[in-house]
């Protein structure tokens, strides 16, 4: 990988919560518009790598976070920056979709509004877009002011994925999407993180492995806390080196 | 269990239809509409607008400054702005102000009154009491009903790079919009029916009061010096009153639970 293609970059990353370490020494690169699967078993540290490159992981309580996180040539971890500009650039998507308190319109709305200006033709265009961007918008155009609540879970799910490109982010990040929808739902979110990737860095973290093995570009695979193995997707699934990925693979851990 | 349920709802079926028997018999159109005269403790002369008037202008002043303070206090309480420690210990003073007895901000108020040279009782150091009562009520309900909130939303608000401050006020604000409706409104309710605490601070008026360092009437209070004489009449006068204050506190119960479903449309679940 090329240094201009690299989308973020971990250097010595080490997370603690309530002294015990989650993530041990991460040093991983991830490639810029592709789509990049973080795999690996339960608890083993996959959403907490996916919140870190956020800074979403200082909200807790009791978290210690060292090493370099590597965004745009800047290390996000040195403080005096402006947290929200660089959650700005990293969309969230989690397992449960969490829309806004508000109504379908104002959910995508309200990023477009923080960031992007107020003006409310701008604000519908930007609105309509990124609905239609996400296949939603025949499917609430006429109730748009409808709470959004009153979604499926599916639908949530895209709403959370609409919210999220109007802040125009660079990444997206995905923690385990699909796993709370129904099959049907879960593909459509699968075949917009496809689409989305031409223009968006997405990152996945996912249980599933088969799902990586359908979508991923890039693999990331984490043990108790550790990257035991990192690189293109054909190399690391037809081609395991580590003992544990080999494992992993063949279903003996999962 | 039946027996405790039979005593709790037999208890307020009890209260309520002595006060509504012996108030709604004795209450009369005038004494709505008129301000007592000078016997009112003891003749039948005038109505009690003036203690009504007294109250609202008591309670409705005290519910709005306890509200800017309790709203401030719950949101620096969550975790996204002290550390839990801090927050913890604020909690636990919260709930002693909540358990100190009324009687007790009552004499408390009266101390800084005279200390500041006022005799008798004025309007201000009624609201002061009030507003000290009724900050801990509104600060606990705030602040349970924030931190309610999933940490999953706020976590959806900052991701779209929302400061701490535009998360609490656009995305926390609604989704704990019922709790705080309703901490309001029990500040209030308890407010308006506190006795104890405006006891010794408010003093008493047959008229309105045109300043904050007037004297004033105020319902609980009048309930307890009508209460108190030997006239069966008179008597009469307080379950009137009492009458008047259990449907000021019923209409509160109501707009509560109107107001939290109304706000409730967007919550996410």
């Amino acid at each position: 990988m090329t240094k201009s293609n690299i989308q973020i970059e971990t250097k010595a990353l080490n997370v603690t919560f309530h002294n015990n370490p989650v993530l041990k020494n991460i040093n991983i690169e991830i490639p810029a518009k592709q789509l990049t699967a973080i795999i690996g078993p339960s608890g083993c540290g996959k959403t907490t790598l996916l919140k870190s490159f956020n800074r979403l992981l200082e909200i807790q309580d009791d978290v210690k976070i060292t090493g370099e996180i590597i965004v745009d040539n800047k290390d996000i971890m040195t403080s005096g920056l402006n947290v929200p500009d660089i959650r700005k650039k990293m969309g969230l998507i989690s397992q449960k979709p969490y829309p806004l308190p508000m109504s379908i319109f104002e959910n995508v709305a309200y990023g477009l509004r923080i960031h992007h200006g107020k003006n409310p033709k701008k604000v519908e265009e930007g609105v309509h877009h990124c609905l239609q961007e996400v296949g939603l918008w025949n499917e609430v155009k006429d109730r748009l002011h409808d709470p959004a609540s009153r979604l499926s879970v599916g639908q949530q799910q895209r709403l959370c994925l609409a919210r999220a490109i109007a802040v125009k982010p660079e990444v997206i990040l995905c923690d385990e999407p699909t796993s709370a929808l129904d099959p049907i739902a879960a593909q459509q979110i699968e075949r917009l993180l496809l689409k989305l990737k031409k223009d968006f860095t997405v990152i996945l973290v996912t249980h599933t492995l088969r799902q990586a093995k359908r979508v991923a570009d890039y693999v990331i695979f984490l043990y108790f806390g550790m990257v035991v193995e990192q690189g293109p997707a054909d190399d690391v699934f037809t081609n395991p080196k580590s003992p544990e990925m080999k494992a992993y693979l063949s279903g003996e851990i999962s | 269990m039946l027996a405790s349920l039979i005593i709790v709802i037999g208890s307020l079926i009890l209260i309520v239809s002595v006060i509504v028997f012996n108030g709604a018999s004795s209450l009369s159109f005038e004494m709505l509409t008129q301000t007592s005269e000078g016997s009112f403790y003891l003749s039948s002369g005038g109505g009690f607008l003036n203690a009504i008037v007294g109250s609202l202008i008591l309670a409705l002043p005290a519910t709005a400054f306890a509200f800017i303070v309790s709203v401030f206090i719950a949101m620096y309480l969550q975790k996204d702005f002290i550390s839990s420690a801090f927050s913890s210990f604020i909690r636990m003073c919260l709930d002693i102000m909540w358990g100190i007895p009324s009687i007790v901000y009552g004499v408390f108020a009266l101390t800084i009154m005279i200390a500041v040279g006022l005799r008798g009782g004025s309007v201000l150091f009624g609201i002061i009491a009030l507003t000290l009562l009724e900050i801990p009520i509104i600060t606990r309900s705030i602040d349970e009903s924030i931190k309610v909130v999933p940490d999953g939303l706020k976590e959806s608000a900052y991701s779209l790079g929302s400061t701490r401050f535009e998360t609490a006020l656009h995305v926390v604000r609604r989704q704990a919009m019922p709790g705080i409706v309703a901490g309001v409104l029990l500040g209030f309710g308890r407010g308006i029916g506190d006795a104890a605490s405006i006891l010794l601070t408010v003093g008493d008026s047959n008229y309105f009061p045109t300043s904050v360092l007037d004297q004033t009437a105020a319902l609980p209070t009048i309930i307890l010096n009508l209460a108190g004489m030997p006239e069966k009449t008179v008597q009469n006068k307080a379950y009137a009153v009492a009458f008047i204050l259990l449907l000021i506190v019923l209409t509160i119960s109501i707009l509560t639970r109107y107001l939290t479903k109304k706000s409730s449309r967007y919550i996410i679940k």
